[in-house]
């Protein structure tokens, strides 16, 4: 990590979509694209934390999705208990890290609308869902139960959770194909502040002009950064009616 | 049971439609029949005589021959003086019944005709008692009342919203979110109408038209008019028209309608019984048949117009008569259409008279029409009173190529709108001629405009009016940009009684693209707007009685005019007042382009209340408020006090606001006791976890906080100037 030496570079016969590695760093899981007749999998590879070590070739988990069900993003859960996917048609699964067996699947999303992204809180016991049915999506990681969802008036790319202050920031417009047929203030390519827990809008940050395909929070949540469709990424930092910013209810509790 | 019968018995869901196309027809074949009674008894040598004579009668609606004929003979040698007879079609059959049914043949004999199928079905003995028994009166149900809406606690108004199959209708709650009182899926097939004074919501469907009222929303009567497609009421609500633009192919068995509508397109029906008055026939246009159907012009609606006491209904024949029908019969005057030649379109007073007036003028109303040069004869506009017919005003015109016409809402004033032409017939211009209706011998007073006129409108109840005038439209092939528009304004000279002074100009405003004008139904407010436009989107509200400073040029005007607002909703394709005329909904429809769609709610001086971005969103409409029953004093009255209840509704509504924001706070304690509950059993359980497999606990998210950042600060310090003063 340190040399910046490449250690490994593992084929695929499709795409691979999203990339992660567990909290310990042991190990890493990739999701590849249904095409040309392969099914799109989740792959699971041991990483040998020595560096001079040798890399294994085979991946120690495969899980394979069924046609037009593939999973689109994929995340560790806490302590890589659980894998996380998200699938193609709108549908949520838990599966066993060791064995990859499915514990669950649950469609949150409107039937057959892409999930476009998943993020996880910073402890990984819940996650944030972006869908192209306008809506983003609270999930327990362990019971796949809807805690909280946000409603917008467009489609959604990316959705993230913010440290610090609990709120969810929200991206998305127009699609890409759609755009030239429409103005800029059709695209509706703004970033929204939602507050995660009543789940109302707070805010708009405009400034992109095609649709926002990823949003990342710091880890410290003093500032975001959002790359959009029109080749810029964009970061923001918070100013302190930011931080200040606090509803009647949580002023009085954080009183206490 | 009958097509009738199940219509009657069936409460809530429809079926009528699927019962026709499914029903098993017993009487198929036979439907050509028709009985022949009342016929002479003749012996069988004079048989075929009689059955050739039959046959010449029977043709004149049909098809049929003399071997279609059966004549049964009786024991005593004579026919038994009926006979059966096959036609060629059901159609022809029916047509016999109908026509020949009642035709003497001579002094002696009357025929009977009657179907087959009908004797079949009430002919048979023990099918039909022979003795009358009085029909059971039926057993008075209580109503509801349809006007319950108005006794709101909060006397809020209500609207419609109709958002993709969904109609529901909301009370108004002015920022916050409406309160829904029902909300119905496939409600209405096309769109939904109030009826004019809010007691009724009209559904089209293809069997034709539905009203619901009342508290729960029940259906109140159905309109049988297969394939509707709009549908208008009369001003007092007791009539409704409905129209097609397919005739009526009548079919055995529709309810409510006979064999009488087949071929029509336009039926009047009563409200309250839900009866068929009159149907009409589509009316033919020579001008316009040749033409394929789609460069004919639109149809012309509501082509019934009515009066405003729903006693006369009239519709015009272009370029040869106007009719005019006596309701509830709907006879024509005088049994004949007043022949008007050229007549190209007219207009009734808005105004009713009242009973002491209609005493003494013995109720004549006032219609207005206009005919266009022909046969070295001028134009004319011409106001007539009906039932008298007389003609009480005229006035020629020249050079003119249209005409509209713009009755004042109480009808005591009348504005023609003339679009003209130079001799050339190469520029246009408008001149605006008004009848003062209320004044002596009806004077004429009109005012040239340079431009075009495209729109026009009078202040409600007002002498003021506004009108958008558009410039030149710029020549083909230029760039596409729609014409720049003028808008005026209008009042009368101030005077010390009335009547009204002239009209004068109070101000025009140039270089704008409005194209509409929105009064409040109050007067005084007026918005005027740029609406289905793709460049402009803005709404501008006019007080014409603005309390404050006025220009010295219009002190001699009747109104102090003031802009007091401008503001923009994009996409914006209607516009409303509420009845009060405190609220203006602006909206953009689906069925016009789908982009942003959904309504905005403003005050009347353009501050926004409420936006509400809806997908698929159609349609919205305010209910209709009935007159006030209060008499001119009580409204005096509370004119006086206004002040007093004013401070009693802010207080309720500080009330409202505080009990609201109430709730909404419990909701969001609630939210977030829920969620902090739910954060540290998970945060818990986690730490569980990670013990169990031996790693270190997470840190906490604030320890993170500017992590490995330090806070350099540095200070600056920098002379800007320096001055010696010497200080005496």
């Amino acid at each position: 990590m340190k040399t910046g030496k490449l250690i490994k570079t593992w084929d695929f016969p499709t795409a691979v979509k999203r990339v992660e590695f567990t909290e310990d760093g042991n190990f890493v899981l990739g999701t590849t694209e249904e095409r040309m007749g392969h099914l799109g999998t989740i792959v699971v590879f041991p990483v040998n934390s020595d560096i001079e070590g040798e890399q294994v070739d085979e991946p120690s988990l495969r899980i394979t999705c069924e046609t037009k069900k593939k999973a689109v993003v994929a995340a560790w859960s806490y302590l890589g208990k659980y894998i996380i996917a998200g699938h193609e048609d709108g549908s949520v699964s838990q599966y066993d890290a060791k064995t990859g067996e499915q514990l669950l699947n649950v469609p949150v999303h409107e039937r057959g609308t892409l999930i476009m992204d998943m993020q996880m809180s910073a402890d990984k016991s819940y996650f944030i869902t972006a869908s192209k049915d306008k809506s983003a999506k609270i999930i327990d990681v362990k019971t796949l139960n809807i805690l909280k969802k946000f409603e917008t008036d467009t489609p959604l790319n990316t959705a993230a959770i913010t440290a610090k202050k609990d709120f969810v920031i929200l991206g998305g417009g127009q699609e890409a194909m759609n755009v030239t047929t429409t103005s800029a203030r059709q695209g509706k390519f703004e970033a929204r502040f939602y507050h995660k827990i009543f789940e109302d809008e707070i805010g708009r940050v405009r400034g992109h002009f095609g649709p926002l395909n990823t949003i990342a929070v710091h880890p410290a949540g003093v500032s975001y950064a959002s790359g959009g469709e029109d080749g810029y990424v964009r970061l923001h930092h918070f100013d302190k009616g930011y931080f200040d910013f606090m509803y009647e209810v949580e002023r009085t509790r954080a009183q206490h | 049971m009958t097509a009738d019968e199940f219509y009657d018995d069936e409460e809530e869901i429809d079926f009528s439609d699927l019962r026709e196309q499914y029903e098993v027809k017993l009487e198929e074949g036979l439907d050509t029949f028709v009985v022949i009674d009342g016929l002479p008894k003749v012996p069988e040598d004079n048989k075929p005589k009689l059955v050739k004579f039959l046959v010449k009668k029977l043709q004149a609606v049909g098809k049929t021959k003399e071997d279609s004929v059966y004549m049964p003979m009786g024991d005593d040698g004579q026919s038994q003086g009926f006979a059966f007879v096959e036609y060629e079609t059901a159609m022809q059959a029916a047509q016999a019944v109908k026509k020949l049914n009642g035709l003497a043949l001579d002094k002696k004999h009357t025929l009977a005709v009657n179907k087959l199928t009908d004797i079949e079905r009430y002919g048979r003995e023990g099918r039909i008692d022979e003795k009358y028994v009085e029909p059971e009166p039926e057993p008075f149900v209580e109503q509801e009342h349809l006007r319950s809406w108005i006794g709101d606690a909060r006397a809020r108004d209500q609207f419609i919203l109709f958002r993709s199959d969904t109609v529901g209708v909301y009370f108004n709650n002015k920022k916050d979110a409406p309160d829904m009182t029902v909300e119905r899926q496939f409600w209405t097939e096309s769109f939904v109408r109030w009826s004019p004074l809010g007691t009724f919501l009209t559904s089209l469907h293809p069997q034709g038209v539905q009203l619901w009222g009342g508290a729960s929303w029940k259906r109140i009567a159905r309109f049988p008019h297969p394939a509707v497609n709009l549908v208008d009421f009369s001003p007092n609500e007791k009539y409704l028209v409905t129209w097609s633009n397919k005739p009526i192919v009548y079919q055995e068995g529709m309810p409510g309608l006979t064999p009488e509508e087949d071929g029509k397109t336009y039926v009047i029906w009563e409200v309250k019984t839900g009866k068929l008055l009159r149907s009409f026939p589509p009316i033919e246009n020579p001008q316009e048949a040749d033409k394929p159907p789609n460069m004919r012009k639109k149809i012309q609606w509501p082509l019934f117009k009515w009066t405003a006491d729903d006693k006369y209904c009239a519709r015009v024949t272009p370029g040869s008569s106007i009719s005019v029908y006596e309701t509830p019969s709907m006879v024509l005057l005088d049994r004949k259409s007043i022949k008007l030649e050229g007549v190209v379109d007219f207009e009734w007073s808005p105004y009713a008279p009242t009973e002491d007036e209609a005493k003494k003028t013995s109720g004549e109303q006032l219609l207005c029409y206009w005919t266009p040069e022909i046969n070295n004869q001028t134009a004319r506009v011409s106001l007539m009173a009906i039932p008298s017919k007389e003609i009480i005003r005229t006035r020629n015109l020249f050079s003119v190529s249209d005409c509209k016409l713009h009755w004042q809402s109480e009808g005591a004033y009348l504005c023609v709108k003339v679009d003209r032409h130079s001799k050339r017939g190469k520029s246009t211009f408008t001149s605006l001629e008004f009848f003062r209706i209320k004044e002596k011998n009806i004077p004429n007073e009109p005012i040239e405009i340079q431009d075009t006129v495209i729109n026009f409108a009078w202040e409600p109840k007002g002498d003021r009016f506004v009108l958008i005038t558009a410039g030149e439209l710029p020549p083909a092939g230029a760039a596409p940009a729609p014409p720049k528009t003028s808008v005026s304004f209008y009042a009368p000279e101030k005077t010390k009684s009335p009547p009204a002074g002239p009209f004068r100009l109070i101000r025009t405003i140039d270089k704008r693209n409005s194209n509409a004008i929105f009064w409040s139904p109050k007067g005084r407010f007026c918005i005027v707007a740029t609406i289905n436009s793709q460049q402009s989107h803005e709404l501008e509200f006019w007080d014409f009685d603005f309390d404050g400073e006025k220009k010295e040029s219009e002190k001699d005007l009747a109104a102090n005019l003031q802009l007091i607002g401008t503001v923009e909703h994009y996409g914006v394709t209607d516009l409303e007042w509420d009845p009060s005329g405190r609220y203006v909904v602006s909206s953009s429809s689906m069925w016009k382009h789908t982009m942003e769609n959904g309504y905005h709610m403003w005050d009347f001086k353009g501050n926004s209340l409420r936006e509400d971005h809806i997908e698929r969103f159609k349609q919205f409409a305010w209910r209709p408020r009935p007159p006030t029953m209060l008499s001119k004093e009580q409204q005096k009255q509370v004119r006086k006090n206004l002040r007093e209840y004013s401070r009693q509704f802010d207080e309720d509504d500080l009330i409202l606001e505080s009990e609201a924001s109430a709730t909404i706070i419990e909701g969001r304690r609630r939210l977030l006791e829920e969620w902090r509950a739910w954060r540290s059993k998970t945060e818990r359980e986690l730490e569980e976890e990670r013990e169990d497999l031996g790693l270190p606990p997470l840190r906490d998210d604030d320890d993170k906080d500017m992590e490995g950042a330090t806070v350099i600060e540095e200070i600056v310090e920098e002379v800007i100037e320096e001055k010696e003063e010497e200080i005496a």
